[in-house]
């Protein structure tokens, strides 16, 4: 098996667990087999990023994005990096944060937005009924 | 000494009591690791009583500090340390890669622990020095200094297996 996503300076990575849950960060330094020091600029405006700590690599998910920087460079640098490869743009468009977004999303609904959510895929599915139009008999299924 | 937590450094003075034989006496510093300024008063009077002759009784600490460290930068500490096995009493150098020298000290505690069964109050940590990577000794330590390191994270298990173990949803 070869492996794609390897730990390195510069390595993007998602904090999977803790106080920075969901939040994207940047491999800066690798300290032990456990733990590595980390630091990630905000990605969606009003929104902190990861302050530069020492994180565990079991509550990592390392993302198919790597940055160019030398190790343990200081936080403009970092954010200099961040930018010049706009990590930011590929997190926030990518399938992986759509859903994660989504699933926070969907665990914020009160049951007023569950009941508008019923009704609008009712009335999508009505749409789409209406554009197919009547289903044909199956000729296999007499 | 529990090795609770993270331990911090202190720094601790004391110094005999003032009498009549001893109008000024000698200070004595230490920085040492403790869970908490209690302990480390503690510890300073155990490590002085054993080195001088004076005691909690006849002194007084005249400061105990706690001296913060920040983390920003990966070093390699290299600690001296002395402990109490079942059969003997051992010195031993060890290497840690951490943040602060905290971090490392702490670090040393549970290996100790882990390995060597020894408990807190049976090591005295000597000295603690932060190493640069060429003056490095140990290979576990050595192997990060790379500056093009890459490994992967092979083998990652899924832990939350059994959270929940039975479930209404179809995973």
């Amino acid at each position: 098996m070869v492996f794609e996503r390897y730990v390195e300076v510069g390595r993007v990575a998602l904090v999977s667990c803790g106080p920075y849950k969901g939040k994207v960060c940047a491999i800066i330094d690798v300290i032990d087999q456990n733990r590595a020091l980390v630091e990630g600029p905000s990605t969606k405006q009003g929104e902190e990023g990861v302050p530069r700590q020492a994180i565990r690599f079991k509550l990592l998910q390392l993302l198919p994005y790597k940055i160019k920087i030398a190790h343990t460079t200081r936080s403009k640098a970092l954010k200099s990096a961040w930018d010049k490869e706009s990590i930011s743009t590929k997190w926030t468009t990518s399938i992986v944060c759509q859903k994660l977004d989504a699933r926070k999303r969907r665990q914020l609904l009160t049951d007023f937005d569950r009941f508008k959510l019923m009704k609008t895929k009712q009335r999508r599915q009505r749409l789409i009924r209406l554009c197919m139009g009547p289903k044909p008999k199956d000729k296999a299924n007499k | 000494m529990k090795c609770r937590g993270d331990l911090r450094k202190y720094v601790v003075v004391g110094r005999e009591l003032p009498n009549p034989k001893v109008p000024v006496p000698k200070m004595y510093k230490m920085t040492l690791y403790a869970p908490d300024y209690v302990t480390a008063k503690s510890r300073f009077w155990y490590f002085t009583r054993q080195l001088n002759k004076v005691k909690k009784t006849r002194g007084e600490i005249v400061q105990c500090d706690r001296v913060f460290e920040h983390g920003n930068q990966v070093k390699n500490y290299g600690i001296w340390l002395r402990y109490n096995s079942r059969s003997g009493t051992h010195n031993m150098y060890k290497e840690y890669r951490d943040l602060t020298s905290c971090g490392a000290v702490t670090q040393c505690y549970r290996e100790m622990g882990g390995r060597h069964r020894a408990r807190a109050n049976a090591i005295h940590v000597i000295r603690i020095e932060e190493v640069a990577a060429e003056k490095t000794r140990r290979p576990p330590i050595k192997q990060f200094h790379n500056s093009k390191l890459a490994f992967p994270l092979a083998r990652r298990v899924n832990r939350k297996l059994h959270t929940p173990r039975f479930t209404t949803a179809r995973p």
